[in-house]
């Protein structure tokens, strides 16, 4: 990969400028390696889609799992990474998200179905929420959300159908045959994932985003130039709060039984924290990445129990300190690399070529 | 009912002891420290052990503790807070939480899943208590009570009066300037992590000798110190106590209405706490240096 420096060649942009009469600058949303990104995304998830007829249950059954870590990585980076909210807590809606369902069905809704209305409903309680848990700042908020994620769990555990700790089962899914149910957790899944990652590409191509960028980069800055800072980040909150739930769910259908202290737990966190903080905080495809790389580590290294955990601690200390952009922050900041586009390049007239994260581009 | 505020006067006073330590560190560097309770959980392990190996007398076992637990927190403040600050917030919530998993398996691989306590270490003292005009105090309890308002008396003098306490303030207002009218702001920081860090030593101690404790125990007591924090949330360091107390008689109060009422009573107090502050004033934690100037 060729790399000129962004501001060298803007610089003679501005000289050669300098000659137009009128010069006409184009904001540039897509570049050619976007493209090619965006159609090798859509081919790998057709892949995924068509994957069940060549592969097992097992192969199922792990998928699901690298599918839930990606919502969480990618809703978690949305609030950490961007909206500066780093959130201890998100365990609380990802338990909820699985209650949810186990009420719904048991209220007679259809099992599959309820997996995402609880993920919406979940959503909702999350809006009303938001208006007490924004106005709280950096490690206060990050602690506030761990109780309330902890007030949630106690809460759960007062309804008598879960029976306290002893938890209960989706029942519902024993009345599907084993091979429609296994197809049918995968492909909501894989769906899911899907879903979550667009929107959130969306999100911050919209107006959304710019803001959010914006905050992302320096709050009080994003308050001066006129963006709503609270309205955005509540938009995000509901966001992360509809995926975690959402991954809930999901986790909930793929292991069929709910015992609060599993889905509560603050593991799910330190889980979502190394994803995003190893991938690279605050940057659209390093989340995904991140959650990859920790369902490898998972795979090959989880057997080793306590001394897994360890290292996972460790490296996020390791990362925060040292290496706090993660793998594709580096990626970006050393070698211009960006896959997907986000942003927006402001272009003077008559540019070749596109600069790769160039000093213009307002890239997330 | 009497007894019942009682016990939540006495719980309360732990959690005061408790939350000495995550006030001071908040108020000194701006850092919320998430290991807090992971560190109270491995003073009370370090403290089982010097005990049981060494075979020496549970009092001697904590007060060979504590500088232990100095030079962690001097060691921390180098290796994690100092440099974690330049990121900014972000990275120290993220850098302290990863020290907390770090340390609870670090316990659980050291130690075993066991429930430990020090109320054998203590004797008779565990159980041993003064009767009232019919109502049965701890004497235990008693004296976590007493050690927090001895602690949190000590600090505040210490800030206050002493011209280390003056480096410490001028270090926490603004380090460069600090730097520039002589004061060594690194080494005021350094120490005033040592301190927060004995003070953690103590709590972990109280921990141990009033209940039992488990290698990931930490996680429950970090909420209840960063909860008494907010909910005493005023601008002396008495407010540690204030909301010790008030989250001691919340779960105690709530316990009596409902078998699981304890956890709950304590959390919804906590929020009730919140929801006042944002309304009616700046949410803070305890500003110690406000409160000694």
């Amino acid at each position: 990969m060729s790399l000129s420096s962004p501001f060298s060649s803007a610089s003679t942009e501005f000289a050669h400028m300098a000659d137009t009469p009128t010069p006409a600058y184009r904001v540039r949303r897509w570049t050619p390696r976007a493209k090619i990104t965006v159609l090798l995304f859509a081919v790998a998830v057709a892949a995924l889609a068509l994957a069940p007829a060549v592969t097992g249950a097992a192969f199922m059954d792990r998928a699901v799992a690298l599918f839930v870590y990606i919502l969480l990585a990618v809703t978690w980076n949305a609030l950490a990474g961007y909206a500066g909210q780093v959130s201890v807590g998100q365990q609380g809606f990802f338990g909820l998200g699985a209650y949810v369902t186990i009420r719904l069905s048991d209220a007679g809704l259809p099992v599959f179905p309820s997996l995402v209305v609880a993920a919406l409903v979940v959503g909702a309680i999350a809006l009303p929420v938001s208006f007490v848990m924004l106005r709280l700042k950096e490690g206060e908020f990050a602690i506030g959300m761990w109780v309330l994620a902890t007030l949630f769990h106690l809460l759960v555990n007062l309804d008598p159908l879960i029976q306290g700790e002893t938890g209960v089962s989706l029942i519902a899914l024993n009345a599907v045959p084993a091979e429609t149910r296994n197809l049918v957790i995968y492909l909501m899944a894989l769906v899911s994932a899907v879903a979550v990652i667009s929107a959130m590409f969306l999100l911050l191509r919209s107006r959304i985003g710019a803001a959010l960028q914006a905050i992302r980069d320096d709050e009080a800055a994003a308050h001066s130039v006129g963006v709503n800072v609270f309205r955005t980040k509540q938009v995000i909150f509901v966001f992360a709060a509809f995926g975690a739930a959402l991954a809930g769910a999901l986790w909930l259908a793929g292991n069929v039984s709910f015992q609060p202290k599993a889905y509560f737990s603050v593991q799910w966190m330190a889980y979502t924290i190394f994803m995003v903080i190893v991938g690279g905080i605050g940057t659209f495809e390093g989340a995904i990445l991140g959650a990859i790389v920790f369902f490898l580590l998972e795979t090959f290294l989880g057997g080793y129990g306590v001394w897994y955990l360890l290292v996972l601690g460790a490296s996020a200390i390791v990362m925060a300190l040292g290496f706090p952009q993660g793998i594709w922050g580096y990626l970006k900041s050393r070698h211009g690399l960006s896959l997907v586009m986000v942003g927006r390049h402001l272009e003077a007239p008559e540019t070749k070529k596109s600069g790769k994260g160039s000093g213009w581009s307002a890239d997330g | 009912m009497i007894d019942i505020l009682l016990q939540g006067v006495l719980l309360g006073g732990y959690y005061a002891l408790l939350a000495v330590g995550l006030a001071f560190l908040y108020s000194i560097m701006g850092i919320i420290n998430l290991a807090h309770g992971s560190f109270a959980v491995l003073a009370a392990y370090l403290v089982l052990a010097m005990a049981d190996s060494l075979g020496i007398n549970v009092w001697l076992a904590v007060l060979a503790v504590l500088p232990i637990m100095a030079v962690i927190g001097a060691l921390v403040d180098r290796l994690i807070f100092e440099p974690v600050q330049k990121g900014g917030q972000l990275l120290s919530v993220l850098a302290t939480f990863g020290l907390s998993v770090v340390i609870d398996n670090l316990i659980f691989q050291i130690w075993g899943a066991n429930t430990r306590t020090l109320a054998n270490a203590l004797g008779d003292l565990a159980w041993a208590s003064w009767e009232i005009g019919g109502l049965w105090v701890g004497k235990i309890s008693v004296y976590i009570l007493l050690t927090a308002v001895g602690l949190l008396t000590g600090l505040t003098l210490l800030i206050a009066r002493t011209p280390l306490g003056r480096a410490i303030r001028a270090t926490a207002t603004d380090p460069d300037t600090a730097g520039l009218v002589g004061v060594d702001a690194r080494r005021a920081r350094t120490i005033a992590s040592a301190l927060a860090f004995v003070a953690i030593g103590v709590a972990g101690a109280a921990l141990g000798m009033r209940t039992t404790f488990t290698p990931y125990a930490g996680v429950t007591q970090l909420l209840f110190a960063f909860q008494a924090a907010v909910i005493g949330g005023s601008t002396s360091v008495r407010g540690t106590l204030f909301g010790g107390i008030v989250l001691g008689l919340a779960q105690t109060l709530g316990a009596t209405i409902h078998t699981q009422g304890f956890l709950i009573g304590g959390h919804l107090v906590f929020f009730a706490a919140l929801f006042l502050r944002l309304q009616f004033g700046t949410l803070r934690l305890p500003k110690l240096r406000r409160a000694a100037a």
